[in-house]
């Protein structure tokens, strides 16, 4: 569904990306690795064509998206739900205008339509009642349901979750993990989670990459994890602040 | 060096700003707009700003008044300040001031709007909806200061002119019947549509340097900045752009 081969990203004198390559299967929950700072929000910005690679290729369903011209970029980009880091809802716009936006803007569906789908997918976020209400007055863990419900209420085919539970508690960090297995069951969507919380990671996860220094250094499943011998691996896994991964490399 | 490397800067600068106006245009004729974001912005940028262009326009329809009468009394012609009045604020000060009111408030104000979008991830939101943020969140602006700052300009002329009979009234004791007649006999057609051609104008550089400004910020310290240089930048282009537009103007029509 996306392969990504060779992909390099230079920001001025910052080599992000140092030729990464991965694959996505169809239907599968991939788990994205890696320290803050590593390049992963650069990467996915890469996969849905927000940041164009110096080189390399990404193909979605065998199209690859490095070389479409803007419109038909955008068009791919619609097969593409993300949920970003900080939620990123439109703080002039109510929720029922953020969770209904693909329908204002791209159908002539009529409002009280748009209306009662955005009412379905709150209920299906576990939301309720919060139709008119502004971003602001909402706690942060809304804000991220509220964000999975406009990611997914146009049923796109992939679903990218750009750390999904950073900034909330535990409690709303559980109720989100939950959601993202129960909307990844329900709807059968591919899923990318991005984050550097291994115990809700490894929760969702089907398969997993680990970027490290710009370069992915492992993609497998949670046997090969069990398997690896990769010291940095082993030192992330275990949160050791001593060991092979040194400040420069991230 | 520093030189050649200012230079470059500023035809980079020129360059990318070109490529965002032009797409501002693109936009514009290739979609239809949406009626509720612009009156949104209608709102804000026109009728919000009405209280402050009144205070101003009125006070410096005195102070001319004030400057003006100084010299007049010198001739013993006090009776011409009404059309001096007039003259300096609808052909020039109107359409400055009211845009250097419009570039501080309104201009400032897209700029940390566009910016704190772009550094809090919304606008890479519109675009993985499909949006084009210029097309959403620019080309409503641009028209709403098209269309808001003729009316401010015609506005703020008017209360200048009031500002103006205030002293000549109270001063000079001029007859208000007189006073606004002077006032209207001095006005001639091009005069209020020279003024109203500037404010057009004015209108489409604040557009133009406050949106683009908005989507420079990386960091929410580069807010600030983007704030500064939007404010400063609108400033030196509205001065520029109304002495090649008196300029035409003197050259063209008079």
């Amino acid at each position: 569904m996306i392969k990504i081969r060779k992909i390099y990203r230079t920001f001025g004198q910052k080599h992000v990306l140092k030729g990464v390559s991965l694959t996505v299967n169809k239907g599968e929950n991939y788990l994205l690795i890696g320290r803050s700072g590593a390049g992963k929000t650069v990467l996915l910005k890469n996969i849905l064509g927000l940041i164009r690679p110096d080189s390399g290729t990404i193909a979605i369903d065998g199209t690859d998206i490095t070389q479409l011209p803007k419109k038909k970029l955008e068009k791919v980009r619609l097969q593409f739900g993300l949920v970003f880091q900080g939620s990123a809802l439109f703080d002039f716009l109510t929720i029922d205008e953020n969770v209904g936006f693909f329908f204002y803007q791209h159908t002539k569906l009529k409002k009280f339509i748009i209306r009662k789908k955005v009412t379905e997918t709150l209920a299906l976020v576990g939301l309720e009642g919060i139709e008119d209400m502004y971003p602001y007055e909402l706690s942060g863990g809304m804000r991220k349901r509220v964000a999975i419900a406009r990611a997914v209420i146009y049923n796109p085919k992939i679903i990218i979750y750009d750390e999904p539970t950073t900034g909330i508690d535990p409690i709303a960090v559980d109720k989100i993990v939950t959601l993202i297995e129960d909307l990844h069951q329900r709807l059968a969507i591919t899923s990318v989670v991005v984050t550097h919380d291994l115990e809700v990671g490894l929760k969702l996860a089907d398969r997993l990459a680990f970027l490290l220094g710009g370069r992915i250094i492992f993609e497998g499943d949670k046997k090969d994890l069990e398997k690896t011998k990769d010291e940095r691996l082993i030192q992330f896994l275990r949160g050791a602040s001593g060991g092979p991964i040194r400040e420069m490399e991230v | 060096m520093g030189l050649i490397r200012g230079l470059g800067q500023l035809f980079h600068y020129i360059g990318s700003i070109s490529f965002f106006i032009k797409n501002i245009f693109w936009w514009m004729f290739t979609k239809k707009r949406n009626l509720k974001s612009l009156v949104r912005e209608i709102i804000f940028i026109g009728i919000d700003s009405f209280p402050l262009v009144s205070l101003i326009a009125f006070f410096i329809g005195m102070i001319i008044a004030f400057q003006t009468a100084y010299q007049l009394q010198q001739l013993a012609s006090e009776i011409q300040l009404a059309s001096l009045v007039a003259l300096s604020l609808v052909r020039e000060l109107g359409p400055v001031i009211g845009a250097l009111i419009v570039a501080a408030r309104s201009g400032a104000s897209i700029t940390a709007g566009i910016g704190s979008m772009k550094i809090s991830e919304q606008v890479d939101a519109l675009e993985a909806l499909g949006v084009d943020p210029i097309d959403y969140l620019v080309v409503p602006k641009f028209i709403a200061l098209v269309i808001c700052m003729p009316i401010l300009i015609i506005y703020a002329d008017f209360l200048g002119i009031i500002g103006g009979y205030v002293i000549g009234s109270t001063k000079f004791a001029i007859p208000a019947g007189l006073y606004f007649r002077m006032t209207f006999d001095a006005l001639r057609f091009k005069d209020i549509l020279s003024g109203l051609a500037k404010s057009v104008c004015f209108g489409s550089v604040i557009a133009f340097i406050s949106c683009y400004e908005g989507f420079r910020p990386f960091s929410s310290n580069d807010v600030s900045r983007s704030v500064t240089h939007s404010v400063v930048r609108s400033f030196m282009l509205i001065i520029i752009t109304d002495c090649i537009l008196t300029a035409i103007f003197y050259f063209t029509w008079i």
